[in-house]
């Protein structure tokens, strides 16, 4: 099933997030389906600086959990394919098989 | 190397603290990300794919080892542990947080560094030849020209919202180890008749996705005056460029659509009629300059001989190591790209211990190379054995230098928010396929990867050239050849249709094996490309 998310990066370390609802969190595992709501949303959390340069991007619902659409977006919800001991799951080297 | 003087420090500790400020007022609300941008952006700070990402500048590609060791504690301290080198010799972070930021740039200031002009519509930092005050055929040092650049560029007001970005290399030597002709202004220093020193002027080239090579607009310029050259050229291109549009604004749009006789014809009035400003840096200065960069003090009757006896040293000596212009002196390029690993990046370890090397072996100097690799300029050849040794045991000893396995590539979609493809994995795939003994069987070739049009990896100028690109939201990879950087400039051409991840490392040894099958006593691939033409190797590629 088809989703919009909403993400950005803290304002103060970079780190990719994902809105969760109430919140942000590192994991987009996390992240809530925002449809039509996702600038309004990423306004009002800019502008109380919980987030920097904020979007919304399609994204698919998976037993899993949100799966981005775009690979740019899967990569940055994993981090450097590159690099598996810098992405969020270093000890799994499975967790980023979706994001090729 | 130059040092300091009280003015430099005082100007980039200042710009620290003006960051600070900055950054603090981000991050308590003062400022928008609108604001915030472009400040940050005069400061080297992106927001790339994963977090902040810091570019560090790296004047000339010249530091020494207190300065290498500043880039190592940073990305211990700051950063993951890890530093990527960069095309432009600079060197990237790319795990930075906005709140350290200050403190990195004061870090960084302490050793006489920062990372001002690294971005944003400035002149960026001045590139030169890796092997510059070293080399046995340059006709003299290009580095203090290089520095003059710098200086007098350096928060010039007139320079300081130029229509877009703008770069400048400069070389002394005949062997063009700086693609001069693919930058904005390529600079050349030669002698005259009279043995006065000059400057071939080029401008105009460029990459990105409008790559062009540069013309010569001025066979002979005198030394003295080329800060007022350069002066008319940017006045020239800062009154037509096309700032409606930011695929126009390079000035290789500029000289393309003048022509190359009206854009001289404009460059030369414009710069007759500022001589009498008398804006030229003056000479007393430059020697000032260039007092920094006299030889380090040679061992006379340093031995010539090398030992070849231990066949891995000799392979890496025949590969790596260049002729030096002081007898019993070489020059030794260290290899950022083990087999299978990823072009440019070094760790912490990696960067102290190459400080390390460079003090006790190479009067303390080191340059990055824009084919993302390391020089140690001055080494004694009786020290090479050792030094090759110490190198092995830390996996800085791969024998590649300019094989195919020597790949430059950009840090492409796993890292940039522009990138369109991952450059690192192709990179990866193609030195395990050929880093063996069939790389040396093919010899030189030069194979550089773009993850996205803007050509960081400098797609266009490899003797194969693969650029990533984005169909449909799967990554694609086309194939190019026959590009230059070298003082014989080309640009590459695309076979055809684009490839997957595996598909075009395969079409990559097909062409290699087009080469192997046609190629005449002596030719490198790019010789036999040029000889035989595009046909044969789409054929080979797509037949």
């Amino acid at each position: 099933m088809s989703m919009k998310l909403l993400t950005g990066n803290d304002l103060r370390t970079g780190e990719v997030t994902w809105w969760t609802g109430t919140g942000w969190s590192r994991f987009v595992e996390n992240a809530v389906d925002v449809d039509e709501h996702g600038e309004a949303i990423a306004t009002e959390e800019i502008g109380a600086r919980r987030v920097n340069a904020a979007y919304v991007i399609d994204a698919v619902d998976t037993p899993e959990g949100p799966r981005p659409a775009h690979i740019k977006d899967r990569i940055r919800a994993l981090g450097p394919t590159v690099r598996l001991d810098l992405t969020l799951k270093p000890a799994d080297p499975d967790a980023g098989s979706w994001v090729i | 190397m130059y040092k300091y003087d009280k003015y430099d420090q005082a100007i980039v500790d200042a710009r620290v603290e003006e960051f600070r400020d900055q950054a603090a007022r981000r991050i308590a609300g003062a400022l928008t990300e609108d604001q915030f941008k472009p400040l940050r952006l005069k400061n080297g700070l992106y927001l790339q794919l994963h977090a902040y990402m810091l570019r560090v500048a790296i004047p000339y590609g010249t530091l020494d080892s207190r300065q290498m060791r500043m880039l190592g504690h940073i990305a211990r301290k700051y950063d993951r542990g890890y530093g990527h080198f960069t095309t432009r010799q600079n060197l990237q972070y790319n795990w930075i947080k906005l709140e350290e930021a200050a403190d990195i740039l004061a870090d960084l200031a302490s050793v006489e560094m920062h990372a001002i002009q690294t971005s944003g519509e400035s002149i960026r930092n001045v590139s030169s030849d890796q092997y510059a005050g070293a080399a046995a055929d340059e006709i003299a040092d290009p580095r203090p020209w290089a520095e003059l650049i710098r200086q007098a560029t350096t928060f010039h007001p007139e320079f300081s919202y130029l229509p877009r970005k703008f770069k400048i290399a400069v070389t002394a030597a005949e062997e063009d180890r700086a693609a001069i002709r693919l930058h904005d202004i390529g600079l050349k220093l030669v002698r005259n008749g009279a043995g006065e020193l000059g400057f071939e002027v080029y401008i105009g080239g460029g990459m990105g996705r409008t790559p062009f090579v540069a013309p010569l607009i001025r066979p002979f310029l005198p030394a003295e005056h080329l800060f007022s050259y350069c002066e008319a050229a940017l006045r020239v291109w800062n009154r037509w460029a096309r700032r409606d549009n930011i695929h126009k604004q390079r000035i290789k749009i500029l000289v393309h659509d003048l022509g190359q006789e009206e854009f001289t014809r404009q460059v030369e009035e414009e710069w007759q009629a500022i001589l009498p400003n008398q804006s030229d840096v003056p000479m007393v200065e430059f020697d000032r300059i260039a007092a920094y960069f006299v030889d380090p003090p040679f061992e006379a009757g340093a031995p010539d001989e090398i030992d070849r006896s231990d066949p891995d040293f000799a392979l890496w000596v025949d590969q790596n190591v260049v002729a030096h212009k002081a007898p019993g002196y070489a020059i030794v390029n260290i290899s950022l790209k083990p087999i299978g690993g990823i072009p440019g990046d070094a760790s912490a370890e990696q960067i102290e211990l190459m400080a390390d090397l460079a003090e006790r072996y190479s009067f303390d100097e080191l340059r990055v190379t824009h084919a993302q690799n390391i020089v140690l300029p001055h080494v004694r050849k009786a020290d090479l054995y050792a030094l090759w040794q110490t190198l092995s045991e830390n996996g800085l000893a791969e024998a590649n230098l300019d094989l195919i396995s020597d790949i430059i590539a950009c840090p492409g979609l796993d890292y940039c928010s522009l990138a369109n493809a991952r450059s690192i994995p192709i990179a990866q795939k193609l030195s395990q396929r050929f880093g063996d003994d069939r790389q040396r069987e093919i010899g030189e070739l030069k194979l550089k990867i773009s993850g996205c049009i803007n050509a960081c990896g400098h797609h266009h100028a490899g003797h194969i050239g693969i650029l990533g690109v984005d169909r449909k939201g799967t990554e694609n990879y086309q194939l190019l050849l026959g590009g230059s950087g070298a003082e014989d400039a080309s640009l590459g051409k695309i076979t055809g249709p684009g490839f997957d991840e595996d598909g075009i490392v395969d079409a990559v040894e097909k062409a290699t094996q087009v080469y192997l099958d046609r190629r005449e006593e002596g030719e490198r691939f790019l010789d036999t490309y040029r000889r035989v033409g595009m046909e044969p190797f789409k054929e080979a590629i797509y037949g």
